[in-house]
């Protein structure tokens, strides 16, 4: 009986595997913290000064057996800057620099995701950032994934990119050294 | 020379409070407007805004000091003055005093806000009272507003106190630069 059970399923199984896989949707845990929005730029050159979007929210798609297939959006509220320094807070969400009054939000969509090698690939999409859109590539990884102790599924990915402010619109000359800046997308989801 | 107000005029103590705070009030409007316009580059980048916060906190004091100063001593006479202008100068006066206080607590609130405290040319430190994510910025703009509007207070301060020296002939100008004795002995004389 076991085994005719068996032998029923794994047809079954594999017809299941090899209909083009529907992704699954995940939820990005903002609410738990379990993901980040960092930046990095050089302080006159001289080092890294780091920065994070404390408020965002995003949700993916992955498909473990297609990743190529997957698909990320994230929504940040750009007023949410924190660099350590209300000060410097101030000045990045004013108008010379992010300008929060007048771009609230900042949002990225992906286009189309490639697999450059086993759990890493390449994101690209377009970033909206001071109102301006531009298409941008993250070098994303898998950092893992599977059951959470708590009843749910969850997925982890790190992604990088480096982006030119003026290419935003964002004028304000911080220096020779400061042109670019680095932002990571630290992002676990929850399976839905 | 006297040190207490009278009600003929302002003695010594409201007298350098009077223009000490408008000379430094006007010059930290200056600095103020200047310094936030700052290149990074700026020799003066951090350095403008310290001297801006520190003699902030300065006024802050000073302020208190000269209310309780007020409030202890007797209203300088305004009798010449018609009805309407005594409540406009009344306006103007609590308006003063409203206004710089906000002015100089939204400030406060701007450099406090993630919970460090100014330091106050390095003498001492006055810390962070109020924390709150984000306040840095709806006080800053507040501040602006309420610089702007400071000295369009002052402006219409000056306006009439040189309108009732030049139009109105009266003594409220001259009592805040020499105080009571002259004018009023000048007044017994004539």
């Amino acid at each position: 009986m076991k085994f005719k059970r068996a032998a029923f399923a794994a047809p079954l199984a594999a017809t299941l595997m090899s209909v083009p896989a529907v992704a699954a949707d995940y939820k990005i845990d903002t609410e738990n913290a379990h993901a980040a929005i960092s930046f990095r730029i050089k302080h006159l050159g001289f080092s890294w000064l780091t920065g994070r979007f404390d408020k965002f929210t995003g949700t993916f798609s992955y498909d473990e057996k297609n990743p190529d297939a997957s698909k990320v959006k994230v929504d940040i509220d750009t007023a949410s800057v924190d660099t350590n320094l209300a000060l410097r807070d101030k000045h990045l969400r004013a108008a010379d620099l992010l300008d929060t009054d007048n771009f609230p939000k900042a949002t990225f969509e992906s286009t189309s995701i490639k697999t450059t090698a086993p759990g890493k690939a390449v994101v690209t999409g377009n970033l909206t950032l001071h109102g301006v859109t531009k298409q941008i590539s993250f070098n994303a990884e898998h950092v893992g994934g599977g059951k959470d102790p708590w009843g749910g599924y969850r997925d982890g990915f790190t992604g990088t990119t480096e982006l030119t402010l003026a290419d935003f619109g964002i004028k304000r000359d911080l220096g020779p050294a400061a042109k670019t800046v680095e932002l990571t997308l630290d992002l676990e989801g929850v399976r839905q | 020379m006297l040190i207490r107000d009278t009600s003929e005029g302002y003695g010594l103590i409201s007298r350098l409070f009077h223009w000490l705070m408008a000379v430094v009030i006007v010059a930290m409007f200056i600095l103020g407007v200047w310094m936030v316009g700052l290149d990074y580059y700026s020799p003066y980048y951090n350095s403008a805004p310290d001297i801006h916060r520190s003699v902030g906190m300065i006024l802050l004091f000073a302020l208190i000091l000269r209310w309780l100063w007020r409030i202890g001593n007797p209203k300088p006479t305004d009798e010449d003055l018609s009805p309407l202008e005594r409540k406009a100068s009344w306006g103007v006066h609590w308006g003063f005093y409203v206004l710089l206080f906000a002015l100089l607590v939204s400030g406060y609130l701007i450099s406090t806000a993630d919970g460090d405290p100014i330091s106050v040319f390095g003498w001492f430190d006055v810390p962070s009272v109020v924390q709150a994510r984000g306040l840095e910025t709806p006080a800053g703009k507040i501040h602006r507003i309420l610089a702007y509007a400071t000295i369009a207070l002052a402006v219409v301060h000056s306006l009439a106190a040189l309108k009732h020296h030049f139009f109105d002939k009266s003594t409220v100008l001259t009592r805040m630069w020499s105080g009571p004795n002259q004018s009023s002995e000048k007044d017994r004389h004539e």
